[in-house]
């Protein structure tokens, strides 16, 4: 298939919830794939082609990425948040727990992308109006809940 | 959220029912340890990708896949060819002539829609997978194409299945009642040309998928999938790949959203078993979002021709005649029952005695419909709403009084329809009233002036639409009178282990719908503990004998076929413990110990008390010297069967589902008249599911159907050009709401306890219909003075809405005609009272 010189393959460093792995990766593999498929962290999602639905959305270095929309060799070096480090030991967070408490998922598919979402906001806009939760909320599609429950959830965390 | 609480009919009591505890579910998901389909992974697993039809119809003249099996990281290919011997075609439910359509796992000398899979590649990566298909070599010699159902059957038009004959798939007309004598008493005889209910569907996020492995030694597969009905996956896949039901093992834990339309996956299962079986190792396999959105499960399109409708001056309404031609898209997956499952809601919610409906269904070169959230139900009511906003636009009545007027009344439950369902309970005036005051109908025409000083047309709209529930199969016969389905069943096991744990098992398939928390609810109920210490083990799995042919999540039914399963089970297991306990304590008759705290003790001496933990142990691992005679267990299963006679074939009469839940969505839009543009200002869905086990859940699930239909209602659409293109492949071009597109919601709720279920509750979660119902009625409110267009499509995006203002003909054709005198249509805007005067006076 590839005859050029150029390398396909590049070993990268990634500092994925407080743990670095090392691991030898095609140029073209997508961090969702990285994540997902060399890290077995499956609690990011996959829901699009292209980059509408936001179930993948991750921390990337602190700033909110859909990891679909990002090569695996990009976050190289980087630090990556993940729905996997939410929660402190046992202790879910507040987000976690409001999303519970207001009934803010179905099937749960959105839910991590829309909680990485939601963190990324609070910790920018700690006070948010509604119309700033819905802006932060809009690249991540559900299915399921219609928002509404979300928007409560994360209305709810913020207090 | 708001949410109104009307009068219970019951004192609420001391239990869990009823309750809003928290989820089972939600602790495992909020923090991404779910189980999905595209999580379960295996050593040397096979990644497949399917090769698709870039034709919507073309013959196949050659496949060569050589090139592609020599790519160094493919595993092995499969093609039609190699289905076709391997295989029998699927099953079809059909009579003549669509019955003698032949359906494989791959296209099989012919493609008949875009993204129609022909070859499937196997490589040790995604990326490989896909590498290696675009080696694949396929030669087409092209055909025409037929997208327009209305012209399926037009002389020179390419006949998509030559074994059927023709592109007509089923026919069949259902007549109930005296139409000829409805007409004859009418005052007036509304007649609309032409009504389109759209093409969309759910979308799940989660698209489907599946990990298969074939045990050589047992000839079993093992097929992890997120298919959302198993029990009909195996009828459909056992006997195409020649192996009895046992051979195939169905998994799923968590899926994320089906809607139906994760039902007829059954062609992309049997693909990855047998390259699992010929490559010998696991298959995976993961829909891409574009292949869902071209291949899987389209919503019914559906016209509704030729409507004639008999009515008196005063909106009561008599009957209606209608041609509905439904589009099945190129294969009849779980075509044509929805050619039967819209009569179970024949006449709506209203008191139609007389109905004749001619349907047809044909196939075009689209991709197939299957069940989606609301199926077939949704098109027929949304049909019956039309006709109601019409014949009061039409004949200057109020809907809502045209409404109240004809809907079944409270007091008249439960009430049989002129085609033999038995509507169980409900009170449809009181959800409206309830509704209206939601969005403050009283104030309407003082927020119309409002609105209109501001250059927008306000409009109401109304939908009400009923969620039948718990199919009796046996409506299947109306479509084959040969097949032998009817009735239906669920299945659930409930056991306590030797530590005492409760655990539940259950035959069902969850995409949301919060299973675990309500069956813990049900039984913690009946054992009197906590619902902490009910175990509810997440997903299906049919290797645990857990299930019965109907199993799975689907069709409004879990509240009622899986708790009763769940009930049932229970009870067993309450009645062994009690007898278990008497045996213990010496010979003590049931009837004089009771559950309480964990355990079981004497009514009349609590300090006789045996925890649950005892129980379990004496019959699992402590057992010597019980009574010989002692029938305990403690592994209760109960299949549930809800009480179904056969419907009577030649009539077309019966009971289709035992439940009927009710909604009544009202929505409040402004107009742009400019633009077309318009919002939802105000929004309001009321719901009756009987007995409600957890309030928050249910509306979640009227919340998720609500904005579903909203979505419908506006955007979403599967749109083809001539060709058969899909043009709306993704959610660039397929747009589903997002968080700013959601208007105000208030919900409430009415509380009719179903005579006929053990709990009292109804299945839920597909009204949202009235949603593309009440935004269609809002939209014609809006317009009416301002050209009065009558809409004619169940989405009216706003491209739509400005041509209608432009050119008010571009709505549907409608012609009034009075006894002895035929008026033109109607263009609106006569200055005569608006819909809202009728309550305002």
């Amino acid at each position: 298939m590839t005859t050029s010189a150029v390398p396909t393959e590049r070993t990268i460093s990634v500092t994925v919830n407080g743990t670095t792995y090392e691991r030898e990766v095609e140029a073209r593999k997508l961090l969702i794939h990285f994540i997902r498929d060399d890290l077995d962290l499956t609690g990011s999602h996959i829901g699009c082609d292209t980059g509408n639905c936001g179930a993948c959305s991750v921390i990337v270095d602190g700033t909110l990425v859909k990891s679909c929309m990002m090569l695996a060799v990009q976050a190289d070096g980087a630090r990556v948040e993940t729905v996997e480090g939410l929660a402190a030991g046992e202790e879910l967070s507040k987000l976690q727990q409001a999303f519970t408490a207001h009934h803010a998922l179905q099937c749960g598919y959105c839910t991590p992308g829309m909680l990485m979402s939601a963190t990324a906001l609070l910790r920018a806009n700690p006070s948010p109006s509604d119309e700033e939760i819905k802006k932060a909320l809009q690249g991540n599609i559900c299915r399921c809940t219609g928002y509404w429950n979300i928007f409560e959830a994360v209305k709810a965390a913020a207090e | 959220m708001t949410t109104v609480a009307p009068e219970r009919t019951e004192q609420a009591q001391e239990t869990w029912k009823g309750q809003n505890v928290p989820r089972k579910e939600d602790r495992r998901l909020v923090q991404g340890q779910g189980v999905f389909v595209d999580d379960v992974k295996r050593h040397g697993m096979g990644y497949l990708h399917f090769v698709r039809s870039p034709y919507a119809h073309a013959h196949i003249a050659s496949i060569d896949v050589s090139k592609a099996e020599e790519h160094p990281a493919v595993y092995g290919t499969l093609t039609g060819e190699e289905v076709a011997a391997l295989t029998d075609p699927f099953f079809q439910i059909s009579s003549a002539p669509g019955a003698n359509v032949k359906d494989y796992a791959l296209a099989v000398g012919k493609v008949r829609y875009v993204g129609e899979p022909i070859v499937a590649v196997v490589a040790e990566t995604r990326e490989a997978a896909r590498d290696a298909s675009e080696l694949v070599e396929i030669e087409y010699e092209p055909l025409d194409a037929i997208t327009d159902a209305r012209h399926a059957r037009d002389d020179g038009v390419p006949t998509i299945h030559e074994d059927a004959g023709g592109n007509l798939m089923w026919e069949g007309v259902y007549e109930w009642g005296d139409l000829d004598a409805a007409f004859a008493e009418a005052d007036k005889v509304v007649k609309i040309d032409e009504l389109h209910f759209h093409r969309f569907n759910s979308t799940p996020l989660e698209c489907d998928g599946a990990l298969v492995e074939y045990n050589r030694g047992v000839g079993q597969w093992t097929i992890h999938t997120n298919n959302q009905f198993p029990g009909f996956a195996a009828i459909m896949m056992g006997p195409a790949m020649r192996v009895g039901l046992d051979k195939l093992r169905f998994v799923t834990q968590d899926i994320g959203g089906g809607f139906g339309n994760k039902i007829t996956s059954h062609p992309q299962l049997v693909a990855c078993c047998l390259l699992a079986r010929k490559l010998n190792r696991p298959v995976q396999w993961t829909e891409w979002r574009t292949d869902f959105h071209l291949s899987m499960s389209h919503g019914n399109e559906r016209w509704f021709l030729e409507t004639e409708v008999a009515v008196k001056s005063d909106g009561t309404l008599l009957g209606f005649r209608t041609k509905a031609l439904d589009d099945a898209g190129a294969y009849l997956r779980y075509e044509p029952l929805g050619g039967v499952i819209w009569a179970q809601v024949t006449p709506g919610m209203y008191k139609w005695q007389h109905i004749r409906l001619e349907f047809t269904q044909v196939a075009t070169n689209k991709a197939p419909v299957s069940p989606n959230r609301g199926y077939s139900r949704m098109q027929h009511l949304w049909f019956t709403e039309r006709v109601i906003d019409i014949v009061a636009h039409e004949l200057d009545l109020d809907p809502v009084e045209v409404r109240k007027r004809n809907y079944i009344k409270a007091e008249d439950m439960p009430y049989t329809t002129p085609n033999g369902c038995v509507y169980d309970s409900g009170d449809y005036a009181k959800m409206l009233d309830i509704a209206l005051d939601l969005v403050d109908y009283r104030g309407l025409a003082g927020r119309r002036a409002e609105a209109a000083a501001r250059g927008r047309l306000l409009g109401l709209g109304i939908g009400s639409t009923l969620d039948s529930g718990t199919n009796n199969f046996g409506q299947s016969r109306l479509i084959n009178p040969e097949l032998q389905f009817s009735g239906n069943n669920e299945v659930a096991t409930v056991k306590l282990d030797i530590f005492g744990e409760i655990v539940v098992t259950l035959g069902t398939t969850p995409q949301g719908q919060s299973h675990e928390t309500t069956a813990a609810q049900v039984v913690a109920d009946i054992l009197k503990c906590s619902i902490d210490d009910v175990h509810v083990r997440a997903g299906h799995d049919s290797y645990w004998n857990s299930h019965a042919g109907f199993s799975g999540t689907y069709a409004s039914q879990f509240a009622v076929t899986g708790l009763g399963a769940v009930k049932g089970a229970t009870e067993m297991l309450r009645d062994q413990i009690l007898t278990l306990a008497g045996a213990v304590f010496g010979g003590v008759p049931p009837e004089a110990l009771e559950l309480a705290d964990g355990g079981v003790r004497m009514r009349e001496n609590h300090e006789a008390f045996l925890p649950f933990m005892a129980c379990g142990a004496i019959i699992n691992a402590n057992n010597a010297g019980l009574p010989e005679d002692l029938d305990v267990t403690l592994n209760c299963r109960y299949v549930y069967r809800p009480p179904f006679e056969v419907p009577d074939v030649e009539r077309k009469y019966g009971n289709l589902t035992l439940t009927y839940a009710s909604q009544v969505h009202v929505a409040v839009i402004e107009v742009d008249p400019e633009t077309g543009y318009y919002d939802i200002v105000d929004y309001a869905a009321v719901d009756d599911c009987g007995r409600r086990i957890n309030p928050q859940i249910v509306e979640g699930q009227v919340m998720g159907a609500t904005a579903q239909a909203l979505g419908a209602a506006t955007h979403e659409q599967f749109v083809y050009d001539e060709d058969g293109n899909l043009l709306t492949p993704n959610f660039y071009d397929y747009h589903v709401p997002h968080a700013l597109d959601m208007p105000p919601l208030q919900t409430g709720y009415v509380e009719s306890p179903s005579p006929f279920t053990s709990l009292g509750t109804k299945g839920m979660g597909e009204g949202g219909g009235a949603g593309i119902h009440a935004v269609c009625a809002a939209v014609q409110d809006a317009l009416r003075e301002h050209g009065g267009a009558v809409v004619w499509d169940s989405c009216n995006p706003y491209h739509r809405v400005w041509e209608m203002l432009n050119d008010p003909a571009k709505g549907a054709r409608v012609q009034v005609t009075g006894v002895g005198s035929t008026e033109p249509a109607k263009s609106g805007g006569a200055g005569s009272a608006g819909p809202e005067s009728g309550t305002d006076a």
